[in-house]
């Protein structure tokens, strides 16, 4: 049988592949253009670049922008509501927020129009009594009412569901009667958690985009299937586990972050297979920088994210903070006389000035094409000619140069000074501000420009050192390969420590756990480990935010073994301290209940990635172009990155080039190949 | 000393990152929702000698932009009569009179030294739960002084050279009805205060006082020079508004608040000669208070303003003698935020005739501050207080955002879920409030429909401190105004309304008896008239906009559209 394992994970503009064959650890990799508005043709283009026939795939695993795509464009299905007399507008009332602090302008118009929220008679109080029993004949004519109208998919919406979910579970179940098809849910079966607005918006994203995601996925696993495809189709999910289609279909709000979220669970393997738990991230695009942060090998989890104004999504995904600082961000001197970068940006269409597409106002990528860091000579779009290296110049000299007073060539350093100042910024956002020490940090850039930055990270945010992988452009689709299956529940319980109910608490995690393991069991891959990881969200009485305690569950076989109040006591104390320095009197609360079950996948051995043995650094030199750095122009040696031996140590000035990245060796910087094939970043004097 | 332009355009996003990083650490750490949810806090850095606003986050409430400024000058007089400031101190007040905005806004000013000598204040400020008075909450319509509304604190140091003094902590916790709740706010300002400190050192180590200094001072004129050009490209002009509060809590006579705005050149002055003098109860505000509540009308005028006191450099402000607009301590002030969310009002309404394309019609104009209390059966004390939003003015652009919060605050609401499960209360409407948008080629947000049921047995106690209760936000460049506020309550067998509209206190509700409060919609832009019939139709089926209000507002056309 074949061992082969692909990762996909589709972009914007590329469809990247990662793939590998677990029997002769062979290791591939591709880049295809994406294919609008069906996606399914590049990648099975992509599919088609590394095997020969489909049949000798065993496991595909996709990280898919479909539904982000769909929530930004507003491109969901047509979705209806049934609600709490009373409740209509929650969706629509949001958190009574704004866009922006300044300015006042702007409206925010809801998937869920309110000609399709419809309520119902029902009611359930705090703490979980149901005060009005729900009226189900109301319930059936508000659900036909909703289909005469054209709708593909139906929320359930009750106040305080998630402290009983009965009237919710009834009113679903007499929909499913007469609902079509299977886009029937309640939030009480997505969110069972406090707050109606988060967990409403959670619910009714997810009914928006079932049809269309669903569509997107069936379509593609029929594709496959058609040529010969038998194996297991997984889709990455935004905490950077995979799930089965089955569930993508069932919660495609859980891929709001599918993509990013699989490069950032690269990055931490590729860190660790290098010896490094610590690492922080930075994924340059053309429009935006994403950081985010590994320590001690864990990723760090949110617990939402807003993917526009108002479209708010309440489910563990992996923390990325991101600036408006890319590739493609405009550089300009405001007319108090500040040199700005972005936030308007040239994206990769019109692009850089240098593309020729239109832009005339200059880039980041300008900036580095003028500073000779990237070769004006090999283009690293698809399809672009030789880049137009005059056009950047004229552009800066006129829109940053002139209104500065400055020399053409300090102008692209000073572009390219002040956004690595604003990606250092990001960096210590998610770093020094929460606490963590960056010296101890490894920084990863990945996608094409990141590690074109890498010195200045290192020198701006006191990084120790970077690690460039191997294959930067392809990381997330890495990522698809090595995720591990991961599924996360959440349960409110709002209760005091000393009265919490210990058994019916044990009760709700050997429910999780054994849904969690009902869906590893229905997995065709072969775990190498389970993991079952509980939490609960605790605080003091009077305290709003709570702090995410992690609470060791001991397991016997598949059985839960309860947890004691004092240790559940312990576990808080311990996080508390650590968080804000001192223990407080008061009363300890307890709000939710969160479980993980997790199904370890195996790793492959990253050595299968690195140089052939027989590779010299001497037939990796392709010759020298001058690179202006640190205001003076130095004669940098130029490698082909991908023929460097393991082990080669190249002393900066260097540029190390590969088809979709390029990496500056800044003067003062060393790299070193190590041997998985990554390229180790450090300082000249520390490096030696 | 002057800058390279790169090492000002790194600085800019250094200091303002220190100034977001101690609002972050305060939203996380404190206690009281009103902090911790609705981020009602603000901290930055300030003019050694001046006390002038250098870096503020962009995170912190609006109004704290410009009021600090005075926080931090009233910490710098008392500081210099006591002998000046020394490393490790930290004063504490709540004065308004002296630092602007209300009692609730406790402040906290630390001196930061660099090799011995004062380079900078650091600020903290956050609204706390409660500061004692005679209403939890301290929003007290009847107030006639500011002893009624909350223990009031005059500068004095908190910390000495590092040590806390107890006996200051002290007298501060026996003058809340929540100490827990305000010693845990007070931690994390401290705490935020610290961390300014910390990252500061860094700065200065990395690059040199005199380089940050040289930052600082070309940061202001930057701001200066950016508000002089934007008003250069406004034409010549005088043009005046005006508007009325209800009333002050205590009379029912209405109050006019009046605004004439000139542009001459690069400068801007804006004169509110013709307000109402000052008054009994507690809608008066500080001269402080006045001029920072400009500085956050301009700043929505011009959004890519940055924070800091150049902005204020070419505007003149006049602010009558003895008016409202100028109290005198211990006038009370509690209700300082409808007074100068009118000022935003008229200053819009002013500045639309100026410049119709960049006007932004009145939002729902108050900040509808809402408290129901009382005991449990067990004894304990529960207070459910609360602000609620409404609708925003219509632009150029774009309809109102419906059920925004206020211009001054980005204060977000609590969800129901939340209340409900700390409170012995249940929501029976918490929803859109039809025909509450002013009509216009773009109409209003939507105000919204509150109904809030008492379900505790013992009963309970509402106090309520609202505004627009008569006269409604107004619309821009022909827009229509929107609904005004409405609140009612059950008295007895039927519905009842405060004798002063929009203010009312202790009222006794039995249990299962209501509260409903009927929040005003957003000002339309531009005439109704020119309002595509495709859009009215829309609004009409999606019940923004009933039929009867559809006819009235915009004629019959859209009935066609619909067909």
């Amino acid at each position: 049988m074949s061992r082969r394992i692909i990762g996909v994970d589709v972009g914007g503009t590329f469809t990247d592949v990662f793939s590998l064959d677990t029997e002769s650890g062979r290791a591939g990799v591709a880049k295809v253009p994406t294919t609008r508005p069906d996606q399914s043709g590049g990648f099975l283009a992509g599919l088609r670049h590394e095997v020969e026939s489909l049949g000798e795939i065993a496991t595909v695993v996709h990280g898919t922008t479909a539904g982000t795509n769909a929530l930004l464009e507003r491109k969901g299905a047509r979705t209806g509501v049934i609600t709490t007399e009373g409740f209509r507008d929650v969706l629509e009332m949001r958190r009574r927020d704004r866009p922006r602090t300044w300015g006042l302008r702007g409206d925010f118009v809801p998937v869920v129009p309110r000609d399709l929220r419809l309520e119902v008679p029902e009611r359930v109080l705090a703490d979980g009594t149901v005060e009005r029993a729900v009226d189900l004949d109301a319930v059936r004519a508000a659900g036909r009412a909703l289909l005469d109208q054209g709708c593909a998919s139906v929320v359930v919406l009750f106040v305080n569901a998630y402290a009983n979910p009965e009237n919710e579970a009834r009113a679903a179940a007499a929909l499913r009667e007469i609902w079509p098809n299977a886009h029937v849910a309640a939030s009480s079966e997505i969110l069972p958690e406090i707050r109606e607005f988060e967990r409403f918006s959670t619910t009714a994203l997810n009914g928006y985009l079932q049809p269309e995601v669903a569509g997107y996925l069936d379509r593609l696993e029929g594709a496959l299937e058609g040529e010969g495809f038998g194996g297991e189709f997984l889709i990455v999910q935004s905490n950077g586990g995979v799930m089965s289609v089955d569930t993508a279909c069932r919660l495609p709000v859980r891929t709001a972050l599918s993509g990013p979220a699989a490069g950032v669970i690269a990055a931490g393997y590729i860190a660790e297979s290098a010896g490094f738990s610590n690492v922080i991230t930075g994924d340059m695009g053309g429009t935006s920088f994403d950081v985010s942060l590994i320590a001690g090998g864990e990723t760090v989890l949110s617990p939402q994210t807003a993917i526009d104004f108002g479209l708010v999504v309440r489910t563990p995904m992996i923390e990325i903070a991101t600036i408006g600082a890319g590739g493609g961000s405009i550089a300009s001197v405001d007319a108090g006389g500040l040199l700005q970068i972005g936030p308007e940006s040239a994206g990769s269409d019109p692009g850089p000035v240098a593309y020729g597409r239109g832009n005339d106002r200059p880039t980041v990528t300008d900036a580095n094409i003028v500073l000779g860091r990237i070769d004006p000579a090999r283009p690293l779009g698809d399809g672009l000619g030789a880049l137009d290296l005059d056009a950047a110049k004229a552009a800066i000299r006129r829109h940053v140069a002139e209104p500065l007073g400055l020399e053409l060539m300090e102008a692209a350093e000073a572009i390219v000074r002040v956004a690595t100042s604003a990606m250092a910024g990001a960096i210590r956002l998610v770093s020094i501000e929460r606490g963590f020490d960056p010296e101890r940090f490894v920084y990863m850039p990945f996608g094409g420009g990141g590690a074109l930055h890498a010195g200045a990270m290192i020198a701006e945010v006191g990084l120790a050192r970077a690690l460039v992988p191997r294959y930067p452009g392809v990381t997330s689709a890495l990522g698809c390969v090595i995720a591990d299956m991961r599924q996360d529940f959440v349960q409110t319980l709002g209760a005091m420590l000393d009265e919490l109910d210990l058994a019916a608490l044990r009760d709700r995690v050997q429910a999780h756990v054994d849904e969690g393991n009902a869906t590893l069991d229905a997995a065709d891959t072969g775990f190498a480990a389970r993991e079952v990881r509980v939490e609960l969200d605790m605080a003091y009485l009077g305290q709003t935010h709570t702090v995410a305690v992690p609470v060791s569950v001991e397991m016997d076989g598949a059985t839960v073994k309860p947890v004691s109040a004092g240790a559940i006591r312990a576990a808080f104390e311990a996080t508390y301290r650590e968080l804000y320095g001192r223990l407080l009197t008061s009363p300890i609360r307890v709000l939710n209940l969160r479980t993980a079950v997790i199904g370890k996948r195996p790793k492959f051995d990253l050595a299968t990635l690195a140089p052939d043995p027989g590779a010299r650094v001497e037939t990796a030199a392709k010759g020298a172009r001058p690179v202006y750095a640190q205001g003076a122009w130095h004669e940098a040696r130029v490698f082909d990155r991908l023929a460097l031996p393991v082990g080669a140590r190249i002393d900066g000035p260097a540029v190390l080039e590969q088809p979709d990245a390029t990496i500056f060796v800044e003067p003062w910087l060393a790299a070193e190949v190590d041997a998985h094939g990554n390229v180790l970043l450090t300082a000249k004097e520390s490096a030696a | 000393m002057s800058l390279d332009p790169i090492t000002l355009a790194v600085l800019a996003g250094r200091m303002e990152q220190i100034a977001d990083e101690m609002d972050a650490t305060l939203f996380r750490a404190a206690f009281n929702p009103i902090i911790a949810e609705a981020h009602d806090a603000s901290h930055g850095l300030y003019h050694a000698e001046t006390g002038e606003t250098l870096v503020q986050g962009k995170t912190g409430l609006p109004i704290f932009v410009g009021v600090m400024a005075f926080a931090v000058k009233a910490v710098i007089d008392k500081a210099a009569e006591q002998g000046g400031p020394q490393p490790g101190d930290v004063w504490i007040f709540n004065d308004a009179h002296m630092g602007g905005t209300h009692l609730s806004d406790m402040r906290l000013v630390r001196p930061y030294f660099r090799d011995g000598e004062l380079f900078c204040w650091l600020a903290s400020v956050g609204h706390w739960h409660d500061v004692g008075g005679a209403v939890p909450g301290n929003y007290n319509p009847a107030a006639t002084e500011a002893f009624q509304e909350a223990v009031v604190i005059p500068p004095v140091r908190l910390v000495r050279g590092g040590e806390v003094q107890t006996d200051v902590l002290d007298i501060l916790m026996r003058n809340t009805r929540l100490p827990m709740s305000a010693e845990g706010d007070l931690n994390g300002q401290l705490g935020a205060l610290d961390l300014g400190v910390r990252r500061l050192d860094a700065l200065l180590d990395e690059y040199g006082a005199g380089t940050v200094q040289a930052a600082l001072a070309a940061l202001g004129d930057r701001a200066e020079t950016l508000l002089r050009q934007a008003v250069a490209a406004l034409p010549d002009g005088r043009w005046e508004a005006e508007d009325f509060l209800d009333n002050d809590g205590i009379a029912p006579e209405a109050l006019p608040i009046r605004v004439a705005l000139q542009i001459e050149g690069e400068r801007l002055r804006l004169d509110f000669a013709g307000t109402a003098g000052g008054v009994t109860g507690p809608i008066n505000i500080a001269r402080p208070t006045a001029i920072a509540c400009v500085y956050v009308a301009i700043k929505h005028l011009f959004p890519s303003l940055p924070a800091n006191a150049g902005v204020l450099r070419p505007i003149d402000i006049a602010i009558p003698e003895d008016s409202l607009l100028s109290a005198e301590f211990p006038t009370p002030t509690g209700g300082y935020t409808e007074t100068i969310l009118r000022m935003i009002d008229v200053i819009f309404s002013a500045a639309a005739e100026a410049a119709p394309e960049r006007a932004i019609a009145n939002a729902y104009g108050t900040i509808n501050a809402l408290s129901i209390a009382g005991k449990r059966r067990d004894g304990r004390r529960w207070v459910m207080f609360s602000f609620y939003g409404g609708g925003h003015g219509a632009t150029a652009e774009s309809d109102g955002l419906n059920h925004g919060n206020a211009p001054i605050s980005m204060a977000t609401i609590p969800p129901v879920e939340i209340l409900e499960s700390a409170y012995p209360v249940a929501f029976r409407q918490w929803a859109l409030r039809p025909d509450s948008a002013g009509a216009g080629a773009r109409r209003g947000g939507l105000g919204a429909t509150y109904e809030i049921e008492v379900l505790e047995e013992n009963g309970a106690e509402v106090f309520f401190f609202g505004e627009r209760g008569r006269f409604a936000p107004k619309g821009v460049a022909g827009g229509a105004e929107g609904a005004c506020n409405r609140f009612t309550f059950q008295q007895g067998d039927g519905w009842a309304a405060p004798p002063l509209v929009s203010k009312m206190v202790g009222i006794r509700l039995r249990q299962g008896q209501r509260v409903r409060l009927e929040t005003p919609g957003g000002g339309g832009y531009g005439p109704a008239a020119a309002r595509p019939a495709r859009d009215v139709a829309r609004d009409v089926a999606l019940g923004y906009l009933s039929e009867g209000a559809a006819d009235a507002g915009h004629g019959a056309a859209w009935r066609e559209e619909r067909a």
